[in-house]
């Protein structure tokens, strides 16, 4: 008798041609682990808490095909790059990184190379850290993940290392029913410094899962800025999980932006294991057509002396939904915690929708907390008074639309990706 | 440079404005006076173009062109503008961005060049201090947290900028302080030209007393039901609205 296939079967089938065979031994010993997990692990269901605002299905219900090496073929860089931008240019295709379309600029101390290659060249910190705190067992994503991510994006920076400048991967999907894994790893060694944007963008490429986990780990004093840009036309399925590990005066900023995506979840994990210091979680959503983005966060302050704070905006328009369930822990050693939480939502439509959870757990009792919701409609007297002063309506959308986003991304230092983003929520809007 | 003929509007089905006709040309100023509930704020709307009412009988023309055929915004670039009754506060709008934004619109269909920093920089020098507007102010989020008093003197700052030929004002004076109302009927008189038009719309005549009226005119459900000049307002502040109204149930 043969049992039925089931859905994980399936997505695990279509990533069984990945051939890992040839990695070192600790690379493999991490993959096993991951497959243990997934024996475990079950896909969500509608009944999944962690899930529950979030249906797979339509992830899950297609079939994909994984890209097995490296691809040579040429892609339309200049689209995919932000204007006026100074940065390094990783570029990851369908999962793997193409150094040839890469333009990395040595710096003593800072590295930028392939995780397939740091794996394949045992590097010390990769094989400590890989997977410490992005952990299979957790997640049946990281574990899938971690069983067979193809490639990533390896940041090696020593101590008291500033990178010079920005870089900017792009991880872009150029064929169709592809089912991709990437993993990013950051090592911030003492007092560095590094600033990161990642575009999930595509060329082409209808019906394509990503699965990205990305791995960040502050030491002592270090700083690292993230900037997620998500983009993905036609349709296509995103589930990125990020995950952070902070140790004493450090500073860890995630700005997350979100354009376009069937469905798009986001997963930010930050463990706040030392005093002094500063995390921010901010997001942007503009969802249209049947758009689905969840952002899905967690802080977890343990020691005192920290702040935390977090702003996630959405404009929701058409019958697109937006999901935010924001999670702050304050341990009882946490003492003297400050953290910020809030989430706003506009619909343009009546058929437009949010489900907005923010939450705190507090077992500190000298702590200031404070988290907020609203979901509202455009203020339409606010856009009369703006019109009878001779602006059109579609300006006067714009207008407030861009002062409702402003605040959401203002951790965002770098100013070309400013005027990016700001460009694109324009251009959103002038349609 | 207005004229309004038969003009017929509705809210929901309930007729408000019942025949209005009214002539105004440049360099004149009207006063709409009339009990609560009488129409005056429903005609400011329709004249605006506030999308809640509808017309459904009569005319409006400015200069020429059929009022209420235009959308709101081509209104103000033709050169209509309404200080509003209770003026909206649009939290993280600058106030300086969006009239920046509103006079480039409107001398772009004016076929004109946009309008220079310093140029706009000067205008906003000039014209906060006709209103003793806080410069301040005029930088922040448009009414965000101002008092009633400044929301009606940035009513009067941003009709400067804009310098229409028709400026409606809706009770501009209500809830002033008299040293209120002193700035912000000065800042009215020394806009007046020969080539535009003013129409004040008040419950009180005090307001008359500082910007004198060539023509009054009697709001009374939803007509205007007596005309008159400056001395009309007197009467009916000394008299009240029932006299009018026993006038026209007689």
């Amino acid at each position: 008798m043969i049992a039925e296939l089931t859905k994980k079967d399936i997505l695990l089938e279509s990533l069984s041609q990945l051939d890992f065979s040839g990695e070192p031994e600790f690379a493999q010993e991490l993959r096993a682990s991951a497959k243990n997990a997934l024996t475990n692990l079950e896909l969500p269901t509608s009944k999944t808490e962690y899930w529950k605002y979030t249906r797979i299905g339509k992830i899950i219900n297609k079939t994909y095909a994984a890209q097995e090496t490296v691809g040579t073929e040429k892609i339309d860089l200049p689209d995919l790059l932000i204007p006026n931008l100074d940065a390094n240019i990783v570029v990851i295709e369908n999962g793997f990184f193409r150094a040839d379309l890469s333009t990395i600029e040595s710096q003593e101390g800072f590295k930028i190379t392939s995780l397939k290659e740091a794996i394949k060249n045992e590097d010390g910190f990769i094989k400590s850290h890989l997977g410490a705190i992005a952990k299979s067992e957790n997640e049946i994503f990281i574990a899938l993940n971690t069983l067979t991510f193809t490639d990533g994006v390896y940041f090696d920076l020593d101590k008291n290392v500033i990178a010079n400048k920005p870089t900017h991967i792009i991880n872009v999907i150029t064929n169709s029913n592809l089912i991709t894994n990437t993993r990013t790893i950051v090592k911030a060694h003492d007092s560095a410094s590094v600033k990161i944007i990642e575009s999930f963008v595509n060329i082409g490429g209808e019906n394509s899962f990503s699965n990205n986990v990305s791995e960040f780990f502050l030491n002592p004093n270090s700083n690292i800025e993230y900037n997620k840009i998500q983009d993905k036309k036609e349709e296509s399925y995103v589930i990125s999980t990020d995950q952070a590990y902070q140790r004493a005066d450090t500073t860890f900023t995630i700005n997350t932006a979100t354009f376009n995506g069937t469905i798009v979840r986001n997963n930010l994990n930050i463990e706040v294991d030392a005093s002094n210091c500063e995390t921010n979680l901010n997001g942007l959503y503009l969802g249209q057509n049947k758009d689905h983005i969840d952002n899905h966060t967690v802080v977890d302050h343990k020691k005192p002396h920290c702040n935390s704070n977090e702003v996630y905006k959405g404009v929701l328009d058409d019958e697109s939904t937006g999901v935010f369930n924001g999670k702050v822990f304050v341990r009882q050693d946490a003492q003297i915690t400050n953290a910020f939480q809030q989430n706003n939502n506009i619909l343009l439509t009546d058929t437009a929708n949010v489900n907005s959870k923010p939450e705190l757990e507090i077992y500190a009792d000298d702590v200031k907390c404070s988290h907020g919701s609203t979901t509202g409609q455009i203020d339409e007297e606010a856009i009369f008074y703006l019109q009878s002063r001779g602006i059109s309506k579609k300006g006067a959308l714009k207008l407030m639309i861009n002062a409702f986003a402003k605040d959401a991304l203002e951790g965002i230092t770098i100013e070309a990706l400013q005027d990016y983003i700001d460009k694109k929520i324009e251009e959103r809007f002038t349609k | 440079m207005l004229s309004i003929k038969n003009l017929h509007a509705s809210i929901e089905d309930k007729e408000i404005l019942r025949g209005i006709n009214l002539e105004v040309k440049p360099g004149e100023v009207h006063a709409i006076m009339g009990p609560n509930g009488s129409g005056k704020s429903t005609l400011s709307s329709v004249l605006a173009g506030r999308e809640e009412f509808e017309v459904t009988q009569g005319s409006a023309e400015f200069d020429g062109k059929d009022l209420l055929d235009l959308a709101p915004e081509e209104r103000a670039k033709e050169g209509l503008f309404l200080a509003f009754q209770y003026p909206v506060e649009i939290p993280g709008v600058s106030n300086i961005n969006f009239l920046k934004t509103a006079i480039n619109e409107k001398r772009e269909y004016n076929s004109q060049e946009p309008v220079t920093a310093k140029e706009f920089l000067g205008m906003v020098k000039e014209k906060s201090a006709l209103v003793e507007l806080d410069s301040k102010l005029a930088n922040r989020s448009v009414n965000e947290g101002f008092s009633g008093g400044e929301k009606k003197r940035n009513e009067i700052f941003q009709m400067a900028m804009l310098e229409p030929k028709l400026a409606i004002l809706d009770e501009t004076d209500s809830g002033l302080d008299i040293d209120a109302l002193r700035i912000v009927a000065n800042g009215v008189n020394k806009l007046k030209s020969p080539n535009n038009a003013t129409i004040v719309i008040t419950h009180y005549q005090r307001l008359l007393d500082y910007i004198v009226p060539d023509f009054v005119h009697v709001l009374y459900n939803g007509r205007i039901v007596k005309s008159g000049t400056k001395e009309l307002a007197l009467e009916l502040e000394e008299k009240g609205y029932d006299w009018i109204k026993e006038e026209i149930n007689a």
